[in-house]
């Protein structure tokens, strides 16, 4: 016990050193080159650079984490917030809002992209309710067909009614170069989310045993299950609202973590959240590396990046004794 | 603990799409006895267990345990009066033995474990044989392995009933008799034990009280020696049993 809780220690000292190291350089690297002695160096850190290294850390762990409470849900280990349908919908809410009161305020639309994601999220439960139990990568197949429906609907929409533009932002990107500070603060909100879903941590593991295990040991399944699919839908409505969508974190960050400290969410789900904030700080600073000066959004990064991972995960599945 | 009343189902039915799964069913279930619930496949033991353990919602009558009602009473309630095993059907999560079985605790601690919990939590994982399993992960055990820890999970609950569905599937001949051993315990400690069985010289010799079902109905209930006979058997298997005696226990035989 002695041997696997020091294991589990050095893993969160060194996910928490990686993750210094990657806010350090995030800081450090950009556009412009900032030097201390510049009076004019503050300012920037305080308006760009830390808003921006903020806002990646905050979407990576919230997606991270939403990524887990879903597959609790569902009860499958291939299924994210982006396969779920939720983003689109998401979009759905905010085009909707943009279209018929495009005056409102930030917290309305906010509250209908939120709201709309979690119809969307509801929608993929109901069907994949109805898929046999054994057939594993069903799940995550209908939710890519769901999202592609929900997804052609939106992208009609916004043909429609010349809102491409909007849309390409809040799906396709991912990209953090637009953050400056008043920009992104709608990702805290994706924090909490994800800090309420940590004081739920064992809630959601017993419901990950199952309905039944879960009803014998006095929980309401239903209820907990409402709890999840609201983090998941508040998680991936602020970030599709205020960074676009960001692909593969919430499915590539738990299937690590899991394979190396397994389900327990209330160990696990702090290095869930360090893991996904690293994986998107990292990708945020390779896509403003690569083509320096110029920059690659962080979607895009991690859209070859979790795509890979992701690959590597499925050929090397650990060995089962049954 | 109340510990008083038993079970008792009143006018229970049971419907599938259209399908008739439980014929009304009334049934009292004395506290204090293992009684185990034998019948061929698809006789309604698995619904009837399940609807007791609340597990699936009752369409008609009433269940009440230890006096709760199982429809009025909260489930958190329910679960500080009876733990239930159902036949897993492959569990998903990557827990290790001792997380699974500390799981148990959920309904006295709430995720905030206690010295108490810890200490049940140890002795549950020794009886069952666990404690060189334990840093495992579930996903890393063979299926009877398994079967233990879940059979601890239920046990570490420490409710006045347990009911358990099926729970020797996987089980080795030692690992099912200390289970049965390990339920005369408890019921010799004063709790009680449902239990459906397949084995029924298991029923024979560790049930006090044995009820039979076919059909979705009750076709005889009452000490083993009573229903465990040979033309009861053979009409509720519709298969010629024998039954010969050991050590005043009956003794059943079907090979031949």
């Amino acid at each position: 016990m002695h041997d696997r809780q020091n294991r589990d220690r050095w893993i969160r000292v060194l996910a928490l050193a990686g993750l210094a190291a990657l806010a350090l350089a995030s800081l450090a690297v950009g556009a412009a080159n900032v030097s201390l002695s510049d009076p004019q160096a503050w300012l920037f850190l305080t308006v760009s650079r830390i808003p921006r290294t903020l806002a990646a850390m905050l979407a990576g762990a919230a997606l991270a984490v939403a990524g887990v409470v879903m597959q609790q849900i569902a009860r499958n280990r291939f299924v994210e917030p982006s396969t779920t349908g939720a983003p689109e919908s998401a979009a759905l809410g905010l085009i909707a809002v943009t279209l018929i009161a495009p005056e409102a305020p930030i917290w309305v639309k906010m509250l209908v992209a939120s709201v709309t994601a979690l119809m969307g999220v509801t929608l993929f439960l109901q069907v994949i309710r109805r898929l046999p139990p054994k057939e594993v990568f069903l799940v995550p197949l209908a939710g890519l067909i769901l999202a592609g429906i929900l997804g052609a609907a939106v992208t009609w929409i916004g043909w429609e009614t010349d809102l491409l533009q909007y849309l390409s932002i809040w799906l396709l990107t991912g990209e953090f170069s637009g953050v400056i500070a008043g920009r992104y603060e709608l990702l805290w909100i994706a924090g909490i989310a994800a800090v309420i879903a940590w004081f739920a941590a064992d809630r959601f593991s017993i419901l990950g045993l199952g309905v039944e295990s879960a009803t014998a040991l006095g929980l309401r399944p239903q209820a907990v299950m409402r709890l999840g699919l609201v983090v998941v839908a508040v998680v991936t409505a602020m970030v599709v609202s205020s960074v676009g969508m960001i692909p593969f974190v919430g499915l590539v960050v738990p299937n690590i973590v899991s394979r190396m400290m397994g389900d327990n969410l209330r160990r696990t789900l702090a290095p869930t959240a360090m893991g996904g904030a690293m994986l998107v700080l990292g990708s945020d600073l390779v896509g403003r590396l690569v083509i320096h000066p110029y920059e690659i959004p962080a979607g895009t990064v991690l859209g070859v990046v979790g795509a890979a991972l992701f690959l590597i995960l499925l050929w090397r599945r650990p060995r089962r004794a049954r | 603990m109340s510990g008083t009343g038993g079970i008792d189902v009143r006018g229970v039915t049971h419907r599938i799409h259209g399908t008739t799964i439980l014929q009304p069913i009334d049934l009292s279930l004395p506290s204090g006895k293992v009684t185990a619930l034998i019948g061929p496949n698809g006789a309604g033991k698995s619904t009837l267990i399940r609807l007791i353990a609340r597990i699936d919602p009752l369409q008609t009558g009433e269940v009440t345990v230890n006096g709760l009602d199982v429809r009025q009473t909260p489930s958190a309630r329910l679960a500080l009066e009876m733990a239930f095993m159902g036949q897993h059907s492959g569990l998903v999560s990557r827990l290790r033995v001792r997380e699974l079985v500390a799981f148990g605790r959920w309904p006295h601690c709430h995720g905030r474990p206690g010295p108490k919990d810890r200490a049940a939590v140890e002795k549950a994982l020794a009886d069952f044989d666990l404690l060189p399993l334990a840093d495992r992960f579930m996903d890393e055990l063979s299926g009877g392995q398994a079967q233990r820890a879940h059979l601890a999970m239920t046990v570490v609950q420490e409710t006045p009933w347990l009911l358990l569905d099926e729970p020797l599937n996987n089980l080795d001949l030692a690992h099912a008799r200390a289970l049965m051993a390990h339920l005369a315990r408890l019921r010799d400690e004063g709790r009680s034990v449902l239990i459906v069985l397949h084995d029924l010289n298991f029923a024979s010799g560790w049930a006090d009280h044995v009820v039979a079902m076919k059909d979705g109905r009750i076709l005889a209930e009452g000490v083993p020696a009573e229903v465990l006979t040979e033309p009861r058997l053979s009409e509720l298997y519709d298969t010629p049993i024998t039954v010969g005696s050991y050590q005043g226990r009956p003794l059943i035989l079907h090979h031949l």
